[in-house]
């Protein structure tokens, strides 16, 4: 490929200033910030800060509620995760064999797609609302007096369902979307080798569709792990008691509420290491994908 | 090894589009039968329906002794290789080839076994751990025979296998699929638009039009005694030339023309006379007279497109023949006419 070059140095420089000062404000500063207060306790008053090195992140690993936190974050989002993937799946491979232009469906889909996640929360809230609300009833017809805000498995299994909910729709388009990428001869093909729709869907379809769901999985996790914040925050009501929470609303809750700005910092420069690796993880990989075509 | 019939299939699509009117024919256990057609005609659609690819609206089809209008594709003991050749890309060749085998519980060793000798049969075996992606065009098409092969069905199924061939590619597959069929005495359905795929291939061909069976023939019969002014025109390159003419008294007589020629049969009244091009020669003492306008250069054989009393017509002559344009003389074989009902275009 030929490259195209610059005479001088300073328009490429130019041109790219916006878009370096966009992600200097807003990201690299920010987290040096971030990674620097992590070594201070700063006085809740705001009268000053001390040096303390290490110690607010060592006092997180000794601490049993943030650790008690992490595993939730962990079930969390291997739940929502793996029921928006596996639901939208489903509701995928239903779709693409009843419609094959699809479009209103999509659209309809869509919709919930565009709902802010506090919205989202908040209509979580009506429908686990304790008295009128119509999952609470269901609940309650197996026996499970569901009590949304004040029963920690109560309030965990309505974010799952929720933040599960409003994630549904953006997998589906992008499954129905990566099944009907796939070349109609091949599957007819695969219908001659094999007799077994279940068997075809597995060895067949879903190959094809690896690089669709690899993508959806690292999109997913990403927001099991941060984007529920607004789904967490309106269902607990803002009264954290002993709901269940995922470690980013703790540095919220830490930092903002409780003022412990050392502490919360250290929570998120671990967050962002999570984040790190992440995206090493989904690079790597994604430079190993096999290109089908 | 089977012998396939159909009969009375039609085929009418949800949205009432009407692809293929009653069909009914049988293909003899071993035949290469090559359904031949313009696009949209309804080729593909008869295919899918012996495939199981889409359901028969009407009529019943039999392979062997067995109706199968309701049986699984993977059931009805056919193999078919797709235009595109639809290999698995995320599998090997070696893996593509024994796909099918594998899903019919054969054992591991035997499938290794099958899947080497089709490869040898297919000169693949140097790329049997390639993936599709990393295989030429001819390769794929290569593989894709070979899943074809390796089961050893009853029926061959092929659609338009040779159209993203380049020309030397496509000659050369055409006899390789041929001589492949002849050794293993399959029967074999091979749909193609290129009729010279389906004049060297076929045992018999079947050309469609809108849907309907316009002729069944050997490819002899099929270009020699064509049953229209359909098939006439279809058939051969160039095709049969087609000219108005009148038959009285056992004598056709071309619209606008004067001169008089012997008529086959009897008939009497408004034809459509054919005659193909190489079947009229360049005759100082001929009784028709032929304005050629273009010639054009074939290497063996040279072209005349012209016109016999302002009616489009084309005459095919030998390299050594020299000729210019402008009026010149000619006569037709008399056995070579053939008349056609010049209204519904039915061979008289
Ligand atoms: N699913 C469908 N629904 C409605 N009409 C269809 C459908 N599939 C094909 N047709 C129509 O049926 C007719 C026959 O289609 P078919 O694919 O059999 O043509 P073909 O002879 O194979 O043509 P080609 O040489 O271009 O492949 C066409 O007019 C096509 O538009
Ligand atoms: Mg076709």
């Amino acid at each position: 490929m030929k490259r195209a070059g610059f005479d001088n140095i300073w328009l490429p420089v130019a041109l790219l200033l916006p878009q370096l000062m966009i992600i200097g404000i807003f990201f690299y500063w920010p987290a040096g910030w971030a990674l620097q207060s992590s070594f201070f306790l700063q006085d809740p008053f705001g009268f000053g800060s001390t040096f303390v090195g290490a110690d607010n992140y060592t006092s997180l690993m000794g601490n049993d509620q943030y650790k008690r936190i992490a595993w939730f974050t962990v079930v969390f989002s291997i739940l929502v995760t793996f029921f928006s993937l596996a639901i939208a799946l489903l509701l995928a491979v239903k779709a693409d064999k009843v419609l094959r232009g699809a479009k209103t469906y999509r659209t309809l889909l869509m919709w919930v797609y565009a709902i802010a996640p506090p919205v989202a929360g908040f209509l979580g809230i009506l429908f686990f609302d304790q008295s009128t609300g119509p999952m609470t009833k269901f609940f309650q017809m197996f026996g499970w007096d569901f009590k949304l805000g004040v029963d920690y498995n109560a309030t965990a299994t309505a974010m799952i369902i929720v933040s599960v909910w409003k994630q549904i729709p953006v997998n589906f388009i992008f499954f129905l979307s990566g099944l009907q990428s796939i070349p109609r001869s091949v599957r007819e093909a695969a219908m001659i080798d094999n007799r077994s729709a279940t068997g075809r869907f597995w060895q067949v379809t879903f190959p094809l569709l690896a690089p669709t769901a690899f993508f959806l999985l690292i999109i997913n996790i990403t927001y099991a792990l941060f984007d529920t914040f607004g789904i967490i925050d309106a269902l607990m009501k803002g009264e954290p008691g002993n709901n269940p929470m995922t470690l980013v609303y703790k540095v919220y809750l830490d930092g903002f509420r409780g003022n412990d700005l050392g502490g919360s910092s250290a929570q998120s420069v671990i967050l962002m290491v999570l984040v790190l690796i992440l995206t090493v993880f989904q690079f790597r990989l994604v430079e190993r994908r096999i290109h089908y075509t | 090894m089977a012998q396939v019939s159909l009969e009375g299939i039609r085929k009418v699509y949800p949205n009432g589009f009407k692809a293929v009117k009653s069909t009914s024919f049988t293909i003899q256990d071993g035949e290469f039968v090559v359904l031949v057609g313009p696009s949209g005609c309804g080729k593909s659609t008869l295919l899918r329906m012996i495939a199981g690819l889409e359901d028969i609206t009407e009529g019943t089809l039999k392979i062997g002794d067995r109706v199968v209008n309701n049986v699984d594709p993977a059931d009805r003991d056919i193999a078919m290789v797709f235009q595109n050749y639809a290999l698995y890309p995320h599998m090997t060749v070696r893996k593509n080839i024994g796909y099918g085998l594998k899903n019919r519980g054969t054992p591991a060793s035997e499938i290794a076994a099958k899947v080497e000798d089709a490869a040898k049969m297919l000169n693949l075996t140097e790329y049997l751990d390639r993936k599709p992606a990393q295989l030429s065009g001819g390769q794929r098409q290569r593989v894709a025979m070979g899943r074809a092969v390796v089961r050893d069905p009853a029926l061959f199924l092929f659609d338009e296998p040779l159209s993203n061939l380049d020309a030397k590619l496509r000659n050369q597959m055409r006899i390789e699929i041929k001589a492949l069929q002849r050794r293993l005495g399959t029967t074999a359905v091979y749909v193609t638009h290129d009729q010279v795929e389906a004049m060297t291939m076929a045992d018999r061909i079947i050309v469609l039009n809108a849907g309907q069976i316009e002729q069944i023939g050997t490819p002899t019969e099929i270009y020699h005694n064509p049953a229209s002014t359909f098939v006439a025109s279809f058939m051969g390159a160039p095709p049969m030339n087609l000219i108005e003419a009148e038959v009285a008294d056992q004598q056709v007589r071309i619209n606008g023309y004067d001169g008089l020629m012997p008529a086959p049969g009897s008939y009497a009244g408004p034809v459509t006379m054919g005659i193909r091009p190489e079947d009229v020669e360049l005759d100082e003492q001929g009784s028709v007279t032929f304005r050629v306008d273009i010639l054009e250069e074939l290497g063996a054989h040279r072209l005349l497109h012209g016109a016999i009393a302002d009616q489009p017509f084309t005459v095919m002559v030998n390299k050594d023949h020299d000729v210019q344009t402008g009026e010149t003389r000619v006569t037709l074989k008399p056995d070579a006419l053939r008349l056609f009902d010049a209204e519904t275009g039915k061979v008289l």
